[in-house]
């Protein structure tokens, strides 16, 4: 209710500065009335005028009425005026005028300028995949097997145009041999002037070559021709090994060429092996993993706001604020400030607001407004005195089940005191209908028979809260999706099913019971576990918008490993910005810091936590609200290639940080995967490649005749910094590759170190002397167990902290108010580093903003009668809610700790006692829904 | 000071309504900031809406 959204629209222009803008906006014609269209379907059933499917990517039709897919927001339908009769043939057709129930359609809307006030702004308008229809070689707008990686994710979805079913476009039949060519669009200077790296294709590349295997089955093939498989991220490398496993083939090569075999519409790719064969191959599809480029209207509005951007047309941004643009008050995040994933989307998204946040702290609360409800009617004690409302949603019941035989079958049920039929329950009309009828009628429970809760419950519940009823005090039977939608044919039968689902709801609605809001105080400061740049960065974040924090680090001083960067891969100077970090930390009167200190106690749940601090010998608790873990990582040693045994055999930063070493050098190997990638640590270091990138082009700009080479197994340089590894190679840095099973080898002799190493594409082994060996060991978290143990919070086997969803929520925890960024999530450069921070920071500030968390009151609750103190509901929550507690004389009793529970009801089921009950899902309730039915 | 204050507004405006403008918007929004989220097609979602399942536990992506 607090965000106001405004589609079809676009922005104009920006004046005014950081504060207060205004903003000049456009709003394009629906041609529908939001306010009356309920959504039904009508409209595009009866609309003659068919268009390409854009949401399916052209592989399908749609009407010129439509909603984009099914679970859009708004769920609301919208005319395509270029498609539409009405507007190609003046005021012809109108069909879906015609036949809308609710008189939503509205021909004479017209595009609309609007101004808008506001104090900061934040551009996410995305990407575009790359076309690739130009590229001759590929023929994809000729070849209808020659598909680009979205129309491959339409073909694989349930709701796409084969309905999942993996099917050659140009005769429908199964493709089981398909193949997915790489960087199409990327790394590309040749065809395209895409010289990045795209960063999420290999990904997509990998999800998509094992999921068609799953729809197709045992006959398929699927191969991946790829440059370099870059599997940098959080559990990625794993996701790599195991598409390996599960025959999904990779082929290190750049296809030449896709052609046609013969008509029925096999394609022959040609390509050429990495020991130089020319191999030629069928396949039933081929797939062209396009990468992305900045969205056309994004960069047009982005220039029009007078924003800078790079040669690639992405929003320019600094890599130590990696949210703000080159225009105060104004932030970017996603793949229009560079190309990322989703999860490193969603992390700038909270960064983007957290730093608009800042700028705008004193003005916090002053626009928002809150929702209130009428007093609530006591109810639990009163006879049920259920109403029923049957929905015919148009025809999507009532064409297919008897409506008003359901309803009155409704009426003769016990505790029911009013029954009433409607077109569509939904409405806004009967909303407000519905309010004046509890009250008229005194009702004191209500079902709704209609679709699924899944959509409309809160819709309902905020409805009955209007007439002043508890929101619990309300039941969906689902006579939609579970009857008259699987049982179209048989219309006496979906009647009678329909009447047992309504007399389920109603025997358990006469059971329901009242719920009070569940709400928790908060404390509003955050205690910061690492002093590290991340820590820094998220602390300043919190207290620069006035919520005070905690700085809490082991060592004896703060910066953490920043201390040893002396510049990040653009070049900017790193060791400036840690030091203008750690004085404004020091200074921050909202900020304290303790240092050679450690966790050694924790409890409490989001808004109250207590923590135990030891400084020395000398313990303190600190209450706080939130915790943000940034603990850190640290560069491994490692016993291989001579490492401590030779002193110039040297690891990551040793040679930066002392140039002087370097003065007589003139041959330098890097070698990259020490102790990364393997069975021992099954991932990747991630940063590797590009520090070492970065430090073999210095050492070229100050000895360009020095042999400089990088011995690696994939080079991963996403992003723009792919262009570093161009640069090094044009520089003449040699990079040879190396596979696990053939590892270099690096030996003492009497002119120096010796490196050995099979080169793949000369076929043989080269013999480098070299008077510098240096490693990039792999990046490990810095002892994160305690800190897991004691916050009760998970970490993955290699010991990152484990966010609450890899995907959708990537610097949260599972437990509410607890949050992670840094190292301790994951091996990341300073830039990512920094948006984790912020992103943590602004998460978090989404829990200080408030005095009080409303949390769902839908928890579990313990009988301490029944209770027998065996432990086993506390060690299955995943979610740290139950503790034990002891009590006098009888040993341990559970407790629920009401603002930690998720009411996913693991407890109740395993408890023996039967001592658990889930409100709102008590075993009597249940109980008697099903009693009802059998 | 008491100028500024008066001066800066306590709305903000989230271009985009892909995963990432949904994310800036909700998280301003708890935060106690008034959102205009501005959406150029009709409905928000943006192109995760059109993957079918995401890494690594192969989820829907609706």
């Amino acid at each position: 209710m607090n965000i106001a959204l405004l589609t079809l629209s676009e922005i104009t222009k920006i004046s005014g500065e950081a504060g207060n803008f205004t903003v000049s906006i456009t709003k394009y014609p629906r041609y529908v009335d939001m306010e009356k269209c309920i959504a039904c379907g009508l409209c595009a059933e009866k609309c003659p005028a068919k268009t390409s499917d854009t949401f399916n990517e052209g592989l399908n039709k749609r009407k010129a009425i439509y909603i984009p897919y099914p679970q859009a927001v708004p769920l609301k339908y919208v005319i395509e005026a270029d498609r539409c009769i009405y507007f190609k043939r003046k005021g012809r057709c109108r069909a879906c005028e015609k036949f809308c129930p609710t008189g939503a359609i509205n021909f004479e809307d017209r595009k609309e300028n609007i101004s808008l006030n506001v104090g900061s702004v934040i551009l996410t308008a995305g990407y575009k995949p790359f076309n690739p229809d130009h590229l001759d070689n590929y023929q994809h707008n000729r070849l209808p097997n020659v598909v680009t990686s979205m129309e491959f994710e339409r073909i694989l979805a349930a709701g796409g145009p084969t309905g999942g079913h993996v099917q050659r476009p140009s005769d429908g039949n199964t493709a089981y041999k398909i193949a997915w060519l790489q960087c199409v669009g990327s790394r590309d200077i040749n065809r395209c002037d895409n010289a990045y790296c795209s960063s999420v294709c290999c990904m997509y590349a990998i999800k998509e070559a094992g999921i068609a295997g799953e729809h197709v089955g045992d006959q398929y093939q699927g191969t991946v021709f790829h440059m370099d498989i870059r599997t940098f991220g959080k559990d990625f490398e794993k996701y790599y090994n195991r598409a390996k496993d599960k025959g999904v083939r990779f082929i290190r090569s750049r296809v030449h060429s896709i052609t046609e075999k013969n008509r029925d519409g096999t394609l022959t790719l040609t390509y050429v092996t990495e020991a130089g064969k020319n191999i030629s191959k069928d396949f039933d599809m081929a797939v062209l993993s396009v990468g992305m480029e900045p969205n056309d209207s994004a960069v047009a509005a982005a220039q029009k706001i007078g924003l800078e951007l790079t040669p690639f047309n992405f929003v320019k941004t600094d890599d130590l604020d990696p949210v703000a643009t080159t225009r105060p008050g104004i932030f970017v995040a996603g793949v229009l400030q560079g190309c990322k994933d989703i999860p490193s989307s969603i992390m700038e998204a909270s960064a983007a607001a957290c730093r608009a946040s800042i700028n705008l702290a004193e003005t916090r609360g002053s626009m928002v407004r809150a929702k209130e409800f009428p007093d609530e009617i006591e109810s639990n004690s009163q006879k049920p005195r259920i109403g029923v409302f049957v929905c015919n949603c148009g025809v999507n019941i009532g064409g297919f089940a008897d409506v008003p035989a359901i309803a009155e079958y409704a009426k003769g049920l016990s505790g029911v005191a009013y029954v009433e039929e409607n077109l569509f329950t939904c409405a806004q009309d009967t909303q407000d209908k519905l309010v004046k009828v509890i009250r008229e009628k005194n009702l004191n429970r209500i079902v709704v028979a209609a679709c699924t809760p899944r959509t409309h419950e809160p819709l309902f519940q905020e409805t009955i809260r209007n007439a002043g009823l508890n929101p619990y005090l309300f039941e969906m039977a689902n006579i939609r999706n579970q009857c008259t939608w699987c049982h179209s044919e048989d219309r006496d039968k979906a009647t009678e099913k329909a009447k047992d689902l309504v007399r389920m709801a109603i025997s358990r609605a006469a059971l329901l019971e009242p719920i009070p809001e569940l709400s928790v105080s908060v404390e509003k400061s955050a205690l910061v576990i690492g002093g590290g740049v991340a820590g820094m960065t998220a602390a300043l974040s919190l207290a620069d918008q006035g919520f005070p924090a905690v700085i809490v680090e082991r060592s004896k001083t703060l910066g953490g490993n920043a201390l040893d960067l002396v510049k990040t891969w653009r070049g900017t100077d790193v060791k400036r910005f840690v030091s203008g970090l750690i004085s404004r930390v020091k200074t921050h009167p909202d900020i304290s810091v303790l240092l050679n200190s450690g966790i050694t106690g924790a409890s409490g749940f989001i808004g109250n936590f207590e923590t135990l601090v030891t400084t020395g010998d000398l313990p303190q608790t600190i209450n706080h609200g939130v915790t943000i873990i940034a603990s850190g990582g640290r560069a491994t040693d490692t016993d291989e290639y001579l490492y401590g045994q030779n002193n110039r055999v040297t690891r990551w930063h040793d040679l930066e940080q002392a140039p002087d070493r370097l003065k007589d050098a003139d041959s330098i190997v890097f070698i990259q995967c020490v102790g990364s990638r393997d069975d021992h640590r099954p991932y990747c270091s991630n940063i590797c490649c590009t520090a070492s990138i970065s430090q073999a082009i210095a050492i070229k700009t100050d000895k360009p005749h020095a042999d400089v080479f990088v011995l690696y197994r994939d080079i991963r340089t996403p992003g723009e910094k792919e262009l570093l590894y161009k640069k090094a190679r044009e520089m003449g840095v040699i990079f040879i590759r190396y596979d696990l099973e053939n590892k270099p080898v690096v030996s003492e002799t009497d002119i120096g170190l010796i490196v050995e190493v099979w080169e793949p594409t000369i076929g043989q082994t080269v013999r480098i002397r070299a008077d510098f060996v240096n490693l990039a060991t792999a990046i490990e978290p810095d002892d994160p167990e305690e800190i897991a143990h004691l916050y009760k919070i998970p970490l993955n086997t290699e010991k990152f902290f484990m966010e609450a969803h890899a995907k959708l929520r990537p610097v949260d925890f599972a437990t509410d108010g607890l949050f992670v960024c840094g190292l301790a999530h994951y091996p990341k450069s300073i830039d990512e580093s920094i948006s984790q921070a912020l992103a943590a920071a602004g998460r978090a500030a989404t829990v200080l903003a408030r005095s009080s968390i409303a949390v769902s009151p839908l928890v579990s609750r313990v009988d301490r009668e029944l209770c027998i103190g065996c432990g086993l509901c506390s060690e299955v929550c995943s979610f740290g809610a139950i503790e034990m507690e002891p009590v006098a004389g009888k040993g341990y009793r559970a407790l629920n700790i009401e603002a930690s529970c998720k009411g996913c009801g693991l407890c109740a089921a395993s408890c023996p006692q039967h001592a658990i009950d889930m409100l709102h899902f008590r075993d009597c309730q249940i109980d008697a829904a099903i009693e009802a039915v059998i | 000071m008491r100028k500024e204050i008066r001066q800066k507004n306590g709305s903000v405006l989230v271009v985009g309504g892909g995963i990432t403008g949904m994310q800036s918007a909700l998280d301003l929004a708890d935060s106690g900031y008034y959102v205009y989220l501005v959406e150029s097609t009709p409905a928000i979602g943006g192109a995760m809406a059109q993957l079918d399942k995401t890494f690594p536990t192969n989820d829907c992506s609706m």
